[in-house]
């Protein structure tokens, strides 16, 4: 047989080594001995890929010590000629072999290398992977792995290391699942999860330990396993415990309902608190020998268990608080937000380790304490980096796993065989886990206003994998100490590729065979999140009312103590206003807007099809300049679960260049894209989508003629506003013609009056944004700016002038001829309106980034602020109903805002300014309306309704915008379709 | 059981209302329990005020809606069957009870979606208005939100939901927006027994 000595993987080596004393393997392989025929080469060489012999050689000065001194044996790399290099010649080495200096660092990144690219490898094939795990697949991975190092170096090299795994790998699956894990579910199921987790493992542990004991004594376990009752129970708890990593493995690939989820999920974390006392407490056991517990012994057990489990739990609450807390004050230093994020989680874990209280409880704790406020307070896309970075680590993190169990497995020196163990263990654990599931369950299901019925119950016992964890913990064991290890090592390697590879393979079937109901990626509506809402407010005031303190009563009781306290602690204070609910409607606005412009880039060709997505992260933030509230938005996309989608970064000339092709692809009809994204879509029947795409194609036809003979003047005004840039003064002056003339008089109270108002209205929020546009910043850019400026500005305020003037002449700005072609402005089509929406953003966050920089800013930008205050004060008739429901909001808002805009002349003054001006950048659904009501020489006062649309519309745009496009009416009902063509 | 049976003779057509509303003699009991404590007057009926002493109902933001809810239009006071029947909204539908009659037992998820349906709509016009929807989501955000804010999720909703276009959510519309929400889990409170 081989030589034994434990090797490790390489990174143990040089991490763990010093970090944990169960880490040395060295001086455990020697303990091994006695399984092993051969006598275990102290020595463990630190292990390379493909390992062969290799003579020694000097290490360089610059070597790690360590490395040097574990160099000895001298294994090399395949491709490794160059280490025959020898320093002893002196002179001067042109190229020098420096392995030792990189082993280290070298190792780990190939170990990452091959793992992602493993991962790579098993999504090739789409039909396969439906039907195997990704779990299982590693697994068979790391076996193949393990018999080829075997064959080549007859001995194993690698094994999954306990402290390794305890200390790097473990945390970061336990982190991410800690910090995303969903609150509200994990709460709704406290009970039973902390049932299933405490009573549950106590029961599986103690069954399976005495159960084998007693299969032992009856003669089915073999007499070479020498264990006595301490060691088949402290076996049964290190096998009991449910494995998080196994279970999100396989869960995740499953997608069974929510509860059942949270349920076998929420177990498998809480149970560690179980697990690690009672493994604690039958080490202790078993050092001083079962004759020698005393009866106080027992209760130091129950007692550790009550420390470990409350300990671990408040030592993560601590640190969400302090996670919390150090968030509200990063508004300066974004760039290292998420790094907070992840220091202070996995500081929480190792501090947890240090008290030896539960490091999973700890950490999951932790993030479920933490991530409310840490989301709220960290920039958008310092949540984005936390949630890309977590879920890479985990991911990694799992996939290293489950090919070093593989690996680990084939090493045949270290465990030992019997059947009458192995089999009895499998059986034990299914049954009870099978026992216990139904039994805490009958026990729960009355108290559970949701019972749990019998398919989750077969789910449940059947989701009970087993996993790394229990391979980490058996590795752990000291040989001297429990005799039977390596039976237990065995044991343990085949319970867990049972449970992960069959179990795992097999759940997906039984799922779909038993109709258990699956769980929908489906984002809540906003009516959902409304109504249930209210449900809660509801079912809190009936159990006020029946006397009852009930579940909602509680919970409304924290959220208040959160509300009052938690919440100012937490959360920056220009947060802390925000109510959830507007959060949720801007998210699903969010979302909205992606999924039409993705559905843009559907259109796109290939090269440019991550462009649009682009497009709509990089633009939408940037209104957060004034508002702040895109940071919540762009969670609703990103913090998805399930969806992982890259953003990619942004850069002005890909914008520039998005606005091309938007504008150059989104104006045909493209009926089939749309129904990809029907979720967010009113249902629209066949009949009327055709109805609209005859009535935009006939519409598009006599804009060509309508444009050509009208419209003249707004031709010249927009090249004259185009020379000019951003001056809204000469606008003003252009245009008195058609407006109100008091209108010239004062014209500088805009810029003055919004100057200030800016500076307390929107600094705050400004300043907050700040940080997030380390990407964003680029339009500030010299060379950009006096591209995009003119461009954007000119655009919302061209379309009624867009209407006239034949895009020729501006064909060369990036969205011109978006503006200038006219069907966009009739029809509602989702696609269509984005252009505008992207250049509003666009101009916005030039606007903002100006505003800093010049005090006397653009009035153009400023608008949005101003008008706001003036909305503020306006009264606002709730019960206006707008005209035409298809432009529903924004002329809604727009008679809020001229009803404001008449109390008051100097706001009905920068109201009627804005107004013109917002003629043109009001909803593009209105422009037909508006211009052919307008030309026929100069208007009294402007019509209110479509008017100041502009400032809510820009403020936020999206909102606006987007409503419009989601729930884009069919042509019949919308006024701009009804009326269009007959006023024209 | 001597105590709970001479209790269930002061509770007047027990069975009757065992009957209706699917509650257990156990949660009659407490219920009438409650009700009596409620009951400060001692008169077996239960006026608005009597409501208001719940204290934290006063923290609740629509807690004003829900006590409505338990007056029938016109009634000032509500007796304890009328109590018990309102209550059996929020009774968990048990799915092992299949005695036909599901469709017109209070707890059936039509019934639960009425109740809140009326909560909203206080003209009782059989459509939330779109102020119907704003008084509701003022109440709710109280101060966190501008009122524009408010308008825009209003709208919003009232857009999403709003399936015939005559800017009001109609009682089907509300239980269409509502089809793929779990209200039987939503919707009920686990009574005591």
């Amino acid at each position: 047989m081989l030589p034994l000595g434990v090797m490790l993987l390489l990174l143990t080596a040089a991490a763990a080594d010093d970090l944990s004393g169960t880490g040395a393997p060295p001086l455990r392989g020697p303990g091994l001995g006695f399984s092993s025929p051969v006598p275990a080469s102290p020595s463990a060489p630190p292990l390379l890929l493909l390992p062969r012999p290799q003579e020694e050689y000097g290490a360089p000065g610059v070597a790690l010590a360590r490395s040097a001194a574990e160099e000895q044996s001298g294994p090399g790399e395949e491709g490794g000629e160059g280490e025959h290099h020898h320093h002893g010649g002196g002179g001067y080495k042109i190229v020098q072999w420096e392995w030792s200096y990189v082993q280290t660092p070298y190792i780990i990144a190939i170990w990452l290398l091959l793992a992602s690219l493993a991962k790579i490898l098993f999504h090739f094939s789409q039909r396969f992977t439906t039907v195997v795990p990704e779990s299982c697949m590693l697994i068979l991975l790391g076996l193949v792995l393990g018999g080829v190092v075997l064959i080549a170096n007859k001995k194993q090299l690698y094994q999954l290391e306990p402290a390794l795994f305890f200390l790097f790998l473990l945390p970061t699956i336990v982190g991410d699942a800690g910090y995303f894990m969903p609150a509200r579910l994990f709460f709704d199921n406290l009970g039973a999860i902390l049932t299933y987790a405490v009573v549950g493992t106590l029961w599986n542990a103690f069954c399976t330990g005495f159960c084998l004991y007693a299969a032992k004594l009856l003669g089915v376990i073999d007499e070479r396993v020498q264990a006595d009752l301490m060691d088949f129970l402290l076996f049964g708890a290190l096998i009991s415990a449910v494995d998080p990593v196994a279970v999100l493995a396989v869960f995740e690939e499953v997608h069974v309902n929510d509860t059942l989820f949270i349920i076998v999920f929420g177990e498998s974390l809480v149970n560690d608190a179980v697990t690690v006392v009672l493994y604690k407490v039958y080490i202790s056991f078993v050092e001083v020998g079962a004759e020698n517990v005393q009866t106080a012994d027992y209760f130091k057990g129950i007692a550790s268990f009550l420390i470990v489990s409350i300990g671990g739990t408040l030592v993560g609450l601590v640190f969400a608080v302090i996670l919390g807390v150090i968030t509200r004050f990063t508004k300066k230093v974004r760039i290292i937000e998420p790094l907070f994020v992840f220091l202070l989680v996995y500081l929480a874990y190792l501090t947890a380790e240090l008290f030896s209280l539960s490091a999973i409880l700890s950490m999951t704790f932790c993030g479920i304490g933490a991530n409310k406020y840490v989301e709220a307070n960290i920039s958008q896309k310092s949540r984005t980096t936390v949630k890309y970075t977590m879920k890479t680590l985990a991911s990694i993190a799992e996939t290293i796993i489950f090919i070093f169990l593989g690996i680990s497995a084939v090493d045949k020196s270290k465990w030992a065989w019997d059947t009458g163990l192995v089999s009895c263990t499998l059986v034990f654990i299914l049954l009870f886990r099978a026992m216990g599931v139904i039994g805490q369950t009958w026990v729960l299901n009355r108290f559970r206003l949701v019972p749990l019925d019998k398919i989750d119950q077969v789910v449940m016992s059947y989701g009970g994998l087993r996993g790394a964890v229990a391979f980490a913990l058996v590795v752990l064991l000291d040989g001297e100490q429990v005799k039977a290890k390596d039976y237990f090592v065995a044991t343990t390697i085949v319970v867990v590729f049972f449970t992960v590879m069959f179990q795992g393979l097999t759940i997906k079937p039984l799922v779909k065979w038993l109709k258990v109901p699956r769980s929908t990626s489906r984002k809540p509506t906003i009516n959902e999140e409304i109504h249930e809402r209210a449900f809660d407010h509801i079912l809190t005031a009936v159990e006020d009312i029946a006397g009852l303190q009930g579940y909602h009563h509680w919970r409304d009781k924290w959220e208040q103590f959160d509300k009052n306290y938690l919440s100012k602690l937490l959360l920056r204070k220009s947060v802390y206003r925000k109510s959830e609910l507007w959060e949720a409607y801007q998210k699903i606005n969010i979302r909205d807007a992606i999924s039409v412009i993705d559905q843009g880039g559907n259109v796109l060709t290939s090269a440019r099809l991550s462009l649009p997505s682009m497009a709509s992260r990089a633009s939408f933030p940037e209104v957060t300049n004034v508002t702040n509230y895109l940071r919540e938005n762009g969670s609703g996309v990103c913090l998805d679960l399930q969806v992982i989608d890259n953003v990619p970064g942004a850069k002005v000339e890909e914008d520039t260049e998005t606005h091309h092709v938007l504008a150059e692809n989104l104006y045909k009809p493209r009926r089939r894209y749309q129904s990809h994204y029907s979720r967010h879509f009113m249902p629209l029947g066949e009949k009327e989508r055709q109805d609209r795409e005859v009535f935009q194609r006939n519409m598009k036809s006599r804009m060509e003629t309508f444009k050509s003979s009208r419209h003249k003047r707004h031709k010249k005004e927009r090249s004259l506003k185009k020379r000019r840039g951003s001056d809204v003064k000469e606008d003003g002056s252009d245009k008195p013609r058609r407006n109100v003339s008091w209108h010239d008089k004062n014209p500088v109270v805009v810029p003055v009056e919004s100057e200030e108002e800016k500076g307390d209205h929107s600094d705050p929020e400004k300043e907050d944004d700040v940080g997030i546009t380390f990407i964003a910043r680029k339009p500030e850019t010299p060379k950009q700016r006096p591209q995009s400026v003119p461009a954007a500005l000119d655009s919302p305020q061209s379309p009624t002038a867009s209407l006239a003037s034949p895009p020729s002449g501006e064909s060369h700005l990036p969205w011109k001829g978006s503006v200038g072609s006219p069907p966009p402005c009739v029809s509602v089509e989702a696609t269509k309106i984005i252009p505008v929406d992207l250049q509003q953003a666009w101009n916005q966050s030039i606007s903002s980034l100006e505003s800093i920089s010049s005090p006397p800013a653009p009035p153009e930008p400023v608008h949005p602020r101003v008008s706001a205050l003036a909305r503020l004060g306006g009264p606002r008739p709730v019960s206006y109903t707008p005209p035409g429901s298809a432009v529903g909001s924004t002329s809604s808002i727009t008679a809020q805002l001229s009803q404001g805009s008449f109390r008051f002349p100097e706001r009905k003054k920068r109201e009627e300014e804005e107004e013109e001006e917002d003629d043109d950048g009001s909803a593009p659904e209105m422009r037909p309306l508006m211009s052919s009501l307008r030309p026929p020489g100069p208007l009294p006062p402007p019509p209110p309704p479509p008017g100041p649309a502009l400032g809510s519309g820009r403020r936020r745009n999206p909102c606006v915008y987007l409503r419009s496009l989601v729930t884009a009416p069919p042509p019949g009902s919308g006024e701009p379709h009804s009326r269009g063509p007959t006023q024209l | 059981m001597g105590s709970s049976s001479s209790n269930m003779n002061h509770i007047p057509n027990a069975q009757e209302l065992m009957q209706e509303t699917g509650f257990s003699a156990a949660h009659l009991l407490r219920l009438y329990e409650r009700f009596e404590f409620l009951d400060r007057d001692g008169k077996g009926e239960l006026s608005p005020d009597d409501f208001e002493a719940v204290r934290e109902l006063a923290l609740n933001p629509i807690g004003g809606r829900i006590i409505e809810a338990f007056f029938p239009q016109g009634q000032e006071t509500v007796d304890f069957a009328s109590f018990v029947r309102v209550l059996a909204h929020f009774r968990p539908n048990d799915p092992n009870r299949k005695d036909g009659a599901q469709q017109d037992q209070a707890n059936s998820r039509t019934r639960k979606l009425k109740f809140a349906f009326q909560l909203y709509d206080q003209d009782r016009d059989g459509k939330i208005s779109r102020n119907e929807l704003l008084q509701v989501l003022r109440a709710m955000l109280g101060i966190q939100v501008t009122e524009e804010q408010l308008q825009s999720i209003a709208e919003r909703a009232i857009q999403e939901a709003d399936l015939d276009r005559d800017g009001a959510i109609s009682f089907d519309e509300f239980k269409k927006s509502l089809e793929k929400v779990n209200i039987d889990h939503k919707m009920s409170v686990r009574f005591l027994k």
